[in-house]
Parts: C-alpha cells; sequence; structure tokens
C-alpha cells in the first residue's frame, strides 16, 4: 500500500445554475483541479465520476466516459461510482483504493449533480430512491421524513429541541456568507428557522440541505510523486466505508448512524489520531439533525450531547473545533454527488490554509463524512499536512 | 410515475396481510421477508410468519410535502411501528384526529393507500390505526 495525497481541487459555485448543463459543469471542476495540479490530460491514467441519479436528473447516463470524452482524454479507464448521496465520498475512496494498490499514479476523482431542470417533486422521487423503494417511497415517507423520524426519536431519548436544531443551520449559514463557491449567503436567525415551512415534523424547510447544480473534483497522485507536483500535497490519513440496512426501521438505533460509528472508528484507529486530533470537520449535514448525530456517531460529543454543544457554539468556525467551514449541504448546498467530493476541497484548502475569510487558524489535521440514504452508506476521510 | 402492475403484486402477501418470514435455526422474525437471517448469516429454513398486526409507535412524522403519489393525502402521519413479535415496520398512521405520541398503541388494517392517475390502479395495503 502507497500513501495517497490530494494534489489539486476543483470546485463549480454550488446554487440553481440555469446556464450550465451537467457536462459544463463537469467540465468546469475538472479542469480546475487539473489546472490546481498542474498536470496536463496525457498525466491523468484513470477518472472516476460520482453521481447519484444523473439519470432521473437530466436523462445522462455513463457520465464518466462522458467526461473522459469532453475533457479530450485519449482512452483512459473511468468509471462511475453510485451511493446515493455518498456516490462522491466512495468515488473518493475508490479513487484512493486505486492509488495506494499502485495500479494507477494519477487520479481525478470528481461528483457531480445537475438536479434543478427538473420540478421538486420529481427530484423528491429520485432521492426518494436512496432509500428502501417498496418499503419507504411506496408508502410516501419521504427523505425529510426518514430523518424527521430520526429526529423525534432524538428529541424523545435525549431531549434535543427543535432550537438546538436550528442553531445548526444558522451556524452553516453564517459560514456560507464566507464562501464564494456557496449557494445561500445570507445569514439566517434562528426564528427564520423556527417559522420557515414545516415539511415533516419537527423538520422545517430551513432544516433541510436544497436541491443544487453543482460539481467538484480531485486529484489523487502516490505521495512520492505528489511532492514533485506540488508544494502542499494533502496526505489522505485514512479512508473508511460501512454500511447498514436499506430500511430505518430495521436499524439497530434511529438517533445515530451506526455506519458512520464504524466507518468512524476504523478511521481513528488507521489514522492512530482521535477524535481531539481534528481541527476542522466537513459532516453530512443534508437535515440539521443529521449534523447532531454526526457529531455523536465521529465521538466528538457523548450521545445525546452534541445539540447542546452546538447551540452553545462549540463548533462555530475559530472555536473549539471548527465544522463545516464551507456552509455545507445546507448553505453550500448539494449537489448529491459532487458533496462527498466537495467536502475534501473544502477540507484541502482548509489545511493549505487557502480558505480565506473562513480560514481555521491551526488547521493541521481535518475530517469528512459524507453519508448515503438514511444511514446506509457512510464514508469517512482522515488527511493531513505534509509540510 | 406510473409502474407496471407485476411489479406490485409481488408484493402482495407481505402487504396486504403482513407476512414476513422468521428463521427456523435461531427464532428471528423479520418483515418485511429476508431471503437469509441476518442473525446467523447463512443459510438456515426460513418460514413464513404472519405478524398480528399490533404494536406502538417507536417514532413518527406528519408528512407535509408528499411524492406527487400522495398528493391527496397529505398531510398524513407515518411511523416506525414495533410489532409486539419484535420487528419494526414503517408505514402510514391513520389520522382519526387523536394526537399520535410515541407509545401509541397501534392495529394494523387493510386500507387504501393511494390510486395511480385518473382511472389507474387503486393500491391497497396495511395502515396503522391507533387504538
Amino acid at each position: 500500500m502507497r500513501d495517497v495525497a490530494i494534489v489539486g481541487v476543483g470546485l463549480t459555485k454550488f446554487g440553481e445554475r440555469w446556464e450550465a448543463g451537467l457536462k459544463e459543469l463537469m467540465s468546469e471542476a475538472w479542469l480546475s483541479a487539473m489546472e490546481d495540479a498542474n498536470i496536463s490530460r496525457d498525466d491523468v491514467d484513470m477518472l472516476f465520476a460520482g453521481t447519484m441519479a444523473s439519470g432521473r436528473f437530466t436523462g445522462q447516463e455513463h457520465v464518466a466516459a462522458l467526461i473522459a470524452d469532453q475533457l479530450g482524454f485519449s482512452n483512459v479507464p473511468a468509471v462511475r461510482v453510485e451511493n446515493a448521496c455518498a456516490s462522491g465520498g466512495t468515488a473518493l475512496r475508490q479513487g484512493y483504493i486505486t492509488v495506494a494498490s499502485g495500479i494507477h499514479d494519477i487520479v481525478v476523482v470528481g461528483g457531480v449533480e445537475k438536479m434543478t431542470d427538473v420540478t421538486s417533486a420529481e427530484a423528491s422521487t429520485a432521492l426518494g430512491g436512496a432509500g428502501d423503494q417498496e418499503w419507504e417511497l411506496f408508502q410516501g415517507i419521504t427523505f425529510p421524513g426518514l430523518y424527521a423520524m430520526m429526529a423525534k426519536r432524538h428529541m424523545h431519548d435525549f431531549g434535543t429541541t427543535e432550537e438546538q436544531m436550528a442553531a445548526v443551520s444558522v451556524k452553516n449559514h453564517e459560514n456560507a456568507t464566507k464562501n464564494p463557491y456557496a449557494q445561500f449567503r445570507k445569514k439566517m436567525t434562528i426564528s427564520d428557522i423556527m417559522e420557515s415551512k414545516m415539511v415533516a415534523d419537527p423538520l422545517k424547510l430551513l432544516d433541510c440541505s436544497p436541491l443544487s447544480d453543482g460539481a467538484a473534483a480531485l486529484v489523487l497522485a502516490p505521495l512520492e510523486i505528489a511532492r514533485k507536483l506540488n508544494d502542499t500535497p494533502i496526505k489522505i490519513l485514512a479512508s473508511t466505508h460501512a454500511t447498514d440496512t436499506l430500511r430505518l426501521a430495521e436499524r439497530e438505533t434511529l438517533t445515530g448512524v451506526k455506519a458512520a460509528r464504524i466507518a468512524g472508528e476504523a478511521a481513528f484507529r488507521h489514522a492512530k489520531l482521535t477524535p481531539k486530533d481534528i481541527n476542522v470537520a466537513e459532516v453530512h449535514d443534508c437535515f440539521t439533525i443529521a449534523e447532531i448525530m454526526a457529531m455523536e456517531d465521529l465521538g466528538f460529543y457523548k450521545k445525546g450531547e452534541a445539540a447542546k454543544a452546538i447551540a452553545a457554539g462549540e463548533t462555530a468556525l475559530n472555536s473549539k473545533l471548527s465544522v463545516i467551514t464551507s456552509g455545507g449541504l445546507k448553505g453550500c448546498g448539494h449537489p448529491v454527488g459532487a458533496t462527498g467530493v466537495k467536502q475534501a476541497v473544502e477540507i484541502t484548502w482548509q489545511l493549505r490554509g487557502e480558505a480565506k475569510d473562513r480560514q481555521v487558524t491551526k488547521a493541521d489535521i481535518g475530517l469528512t463524512h459524507n453519508v448515503g440514504g438514511s444511514g446506509s452508506t457512510a464514508v469517512v476521510h482522515i488527511f493531513g499536512r505534509t509540510n | 410515475m406510473e409502474r407496471s402492475s407485476a411489479r406490485l403484486w409481488r408484493k402482495i402477501r407481505a402487504r396486504y396481510n403482513l407476512v414476513g418470514n422468521e428463521c427456523q435455526s435461531c427464532k428471528s422474525e423479520y418483515f418485511p421477508p429476508r431471503p437469509i437471517c441476518k442473525k446467523c448469516g447463512k443459510k438456515t429454513e426460513m418460514a413464513v410468519k404472519k405478524f398480528a398486526g399490533n404494536g406502538e409507535v417507536y417514532s413518527f412524522t406528519k408528512i407535509r410535502v408528499p411524492p406527487d403519489t400522495f398528493r391527496e393525502e397529505a398531510p398524513y402521519y407515518v411511523g416506525v411501528i414495533k410489532l409486539e413479535e419484535g420487528p419494526m415496520v414503517e408505514g402510514h398512521i391513520l389520522d382519526d384526529g387523536r394526537e399520535i405520541k410515541i407509545g401509541t398503541k397501534v392495529r394494523a388494517a387493510f386500507r387504501r393507500m393511494y390510486v395511480e392517475g385518473d382511472e389507474g390502479l387503486i393500491h391497497y395495503q396495511f395502515k396503522f390505526e391507533p387504538i
């Protein structure tokens, strides 16, 4: 196994990108990552492209070969990766495995979703495919509905409140105001969140991540080559992945994501680190309750204690632990296939010291946490500076 | 989205009768039925198991932004129901005006789910009604 580093990153602006289709979004992100890495198309050995439902959203499948074609690559292998909202994180892990194994040297990993060309009802049905079609979506249980039932039980068991959940959204919107790539650059207050339209009790519109267009990309290389390409390679210290039942009802618990707990514990074990060592983290805040559970699943807080701590500001930018400096799925946007890759782009910027207005003062070790479905897939990465 | 009826008929036994299965080796019970016992992790004899349909609300929500198929029904309650035999099941909870809470006792009842289009299939299934 070889050490693997990120040597280039690229990101598009997230949001309603009416002027850009799937191809334009992918090309923009992949090309900027390759430019950032200072490589040309002839250097690239393989591509991975994460997308959840490009066919449902745009009619276009076969997107990995498509991006290879768009960028004028001559015949390199290219593979699409789909793991619902964790498609991007999983694509990164497949790229990591490919480089670590020694099979390929320079691998470009990207993620994309073009979601706003369909009606929100169509988008909701497409996203519902991340759960169990026959026993969840058929029952009329929407995605916010699944997380709402997790939230309801979390409130019942631990006394978590709707105001504490709202505080997650306020924090992430605040960070998004400092991110030029973010879909929403507008401060929100607790009452803005509390007064927004109820979607699935207790989750309101502003507890939920939006529909977004966007793409993100990373260039991976073995560490020994990375040092020749780049002054600031970011090393991947751990790359882990776990699964659980598709159906929420069959899980061991509704108040946490067991797959994330397993992937998190393995990541800390592989990296020989503990949660206390992390300076900056991008966790999967598809709904406000999801960030609360993530902070508990990853061991940053004991079960039932994260909501209070987040509401008290312990995870704000440049506090005890800076969580979701990008603005997250909530504030920066959630083009589902791009999200897991975008999280790694943000951590790379933070560890290189290039995050500008939202730079974390001490950023040596970062973590990403990407979840698919209501917790059926979880992918965790830990990253470190090399200088 | 309209779908072929075969896709739905395949599941009629489980949907109409709350039928799952039970591992004859470790007695773990499953709904919906599983092809292999999750606990044993190997091929064991799986026998048909009909659940009585009594249980309590483990968690729930009220869906206010429904998928297209349930446009006419919204808002509606859905929940995770803990059956008295053990397994947890997701489904609709009938709204008879009473307050639904975690712990509310419910029983399964055969009901109409939704109609596909103006002249499409009418889908039936169990729903849970508060006792």
